[in-house]
C-alpha cells in the first residue's frame, strides 16, 4: 500500500469516534472517578475547544466549567476565541487573570534575568520567543536560540547558554503550572475532574509541562492525531474561526508557531511522519508522500526519536521504592 | 585553557561526557560511539557540550558547526577541536 497523508484521517469514522469518546467520558467521569463534571482551561485553540465540545456532548453543558486563564503576554486571540467556544457551547466560565500569581512567583523576573545573560539590553518592555533551526534546512542540532524584540521593533537573536536556556524554560513553566493549580481549585470545589487537552502529537512527543498542562484526570484526545482533532472539530460544530486559526504556543510574548518552537513540520505533515515512524514506513516512502527528500525525513525521524526519549521522564509517575 | 595535545583533549572530553551525562561505566562507550544513537546526550546536553568546548579551548562554535559530524562522538569532537585550533 502506498503511504499517504490521508492515512491518519478518520473520514466517515469521525462520528463513531465522537460517540466512543463520549461514552468513555461518561463512564470514566461519573462511573470510575465519581465526579460530577469536568473543568478545563479554554485557550481558544483547537484542542481545548474540541475537548470542551466532547465534554458538553457527553455530560451536558451544566456539567462543564471553562476557565479563561490569561496573563499579560497572552495573545488577543486567546481571549476572544476562548469566549467564542464557551458561548457557542453555553458552558459556565470563570475569568482568572494569572498575571499577579506569575509576578509573585517571579516568572517574568527570573526569565528576563536569564535572557539578560545573553542579551544584556533586554528589559521588561521587550518581547521574546525561543526558536529552533529548521530540521528540513540542515542537520544542525535542534538547539534553541532566543529572539528578543525591543520596543522600537529591532530583533536580536542570540544563542543561549545552558543555564540561561534551562532557567527561561523553568520560569516560563510557571504559566502552565499556575493554570493547572487553578483548574484543580475549581475541580475540588465543584467535585469535578480536570480534563487535559493534549493530542497524540503533543502527548507522544512530550510537548507539555510536567505537572503543568501535562497534569489531568482524563485526556480525551490524547489518542488522536492533530489532523483527527480538526476532523472532530468540524463534526462537533466548533466555530470556523477557531478551526481556521494556525496552532500557536501562546507561551512567549512574541508570536510563535509550534513548528519554530517544537515540531519539525506543520501539524498535518508531522502527523504523517509520526504515524510513519510508528508503523515502520521507510523514510524514502514517507518523503515521497510528503514531497520531501529522504534525508530530510531521516532527520525528522531522528527528531521524533529524540523527543520521545525526553518524553519518557515527562510521562513517568513518581518513582517508589 | 587546556593544552591542544590530542590525547589530553580526548581524555578531557571523555571525562566531561562521563561526568555530566551520568555514565556509570565510562568504558561503556568508545571513541566512535554516537551520542545520539546511544541516547547519551539530548539537545540540552549538546548545548552543554558546545559551551564546554568553547570555554575549555577558547573557541567560537558557529551555528552551522553545531552538527553531528562535529559533536556526535569523542572522535568527532577531537577532530573538530584540532581543526578549529589549527
Amino acid at each position: 500500500m502506498t503511504f499517504s497523508l490521508d492515512v491518519v484521517r478518520l473520514g466517515s469514522r469521525a462520528g463513531a469516534e465522537i460517540d466512543r469518546i463520549c461514552a468513555w467520558l461518561v463512564e470514566s467521569v461519573r462511573g470510575t472517578m465519581k465526579r460530577r463534571g469536568l473543568v478545563l482551561g479554554l485557550s481558544g485553540g483547537i484542542d481545548s475547544s474540541v475537548v470542551a465540545a466532547l465534554a458538553v456532548r457527553a455530560l451536558g453543558k451544566d456539567a462543564v466549567l471553562g476557565l479563561f486563564m490569561n496573563e499579560g503576554e497572552s495573545s488577543d486571540d486567546t481571549v476572544q476565541l476562548g469566549r467564542l467556544i464557551a458561548s457557542s457551547l453555553g458552558v459556565a466560565t470563570v475569568d482568572e487573570n494569572i498575571s499577579p500569581m506569575l509576578e509573585a512567583a517571579g516568572c517574568y523576573a527570573r526569565r528576563d534575568a536569564a535572557i539578560r545573560e545573553v542579551i544584556p539590553r533586554y528589559a521588561a518592555d521587550w518581547k521574546c520567543k525561543l526558536v529552533l533551526p529548521s530540521v528540513l534546512a540542515s542537520d544542525r542540532y535542534r538547539i534553541y536560540s532566543i529572539v528578543a524584540r525591543s520596543p522600537t521593533g529591532e530583533d536580536t537573536t542570540a544563542r543561549l547558554t545552558p543555564a540561561a536556556y534551562l532557567t527561561i524554560v523553568a520560569a516560563t513553566n510557571f504559566k502552565q503550572r499556575t493554570r493547572k493549580m487553578l483548574e484543580y481549585f475549581h475541580a475540588d470545589r465543584l467535585v469535578y475532574a480536570v480534563a487535559g487537552t493534549p493530542n497524540l502529537l503533543e502527548y507522544d512527543q512530550g510537548f507539555f509541562v510536567k505537572n503543568g498542562d501535562g497534569a489531568a484526570d482524563i485526556k480525551p484526545i490524547a489518542h488522536l492525531y492533530k489532523t483527527q482533532v480538526y476532523e472532530l472539530a468540524a463534526a462537533l460544530g466548533v466555530p470556523e474561526t477557531i478551526r481556521a486559526r494556525p496552532p500557536t504556543t501562546d507561551t512567549y510574548s512574541l508570536p510563535q508557531s509550534q513548528e519554530e518552537f517544537y515540531f519539525s513540520l506543520p501539524y498535518d505533515r508531522m502527523d504523517a511522519c509520526l504515524y510513519a515512524r510508528h508503523h515502520g514506513v521507510s523514510a524514502a516512502d514517507c518523503a515521497a508522500a510528503l514531497g520531501l527528500q529522504t534525508d530530510q525525513i531521516e532527520r525528522v525521524y531522528r527528531d521524533i526519536d529524540a523527543k520521545r526519549a525526553v518524553a519518557k521522564y515527562l510521562h513517568a509517575p513518581p518513582m517508589l521504592l | 585553557m587546556s593544552t591542544s595535545n590530542p590525547d589530553d583533549v580526548r581524555a578531557k572530553l571523555r571525562a566531561f561526557v562521563a561526568k555530566n551525562f551520568y555514565l556509570a561505566d565510562p568504558t561503556s562507550f568508545d571513541d566512535k560511539t554516537s551520542f545520539l544513537d546511544r541516547g547519551i546526550i539530548d539537545s540540552t546536553g549538546v548545548l552543554e557540550l558546545v559551551t564546554f568546548v568553547e570555554t575549555e579551548y577558547a573557541l567560537t562554535v558557529a551555528d552551522d558547526e553545531m552538527v553531528p559530524q562535529n559533536f556526535d562522538s569523542i572522535d568527532a569532537l577531537v577532530a573538530f577541536v584540532a581543526k578549529k585550533r589549527g
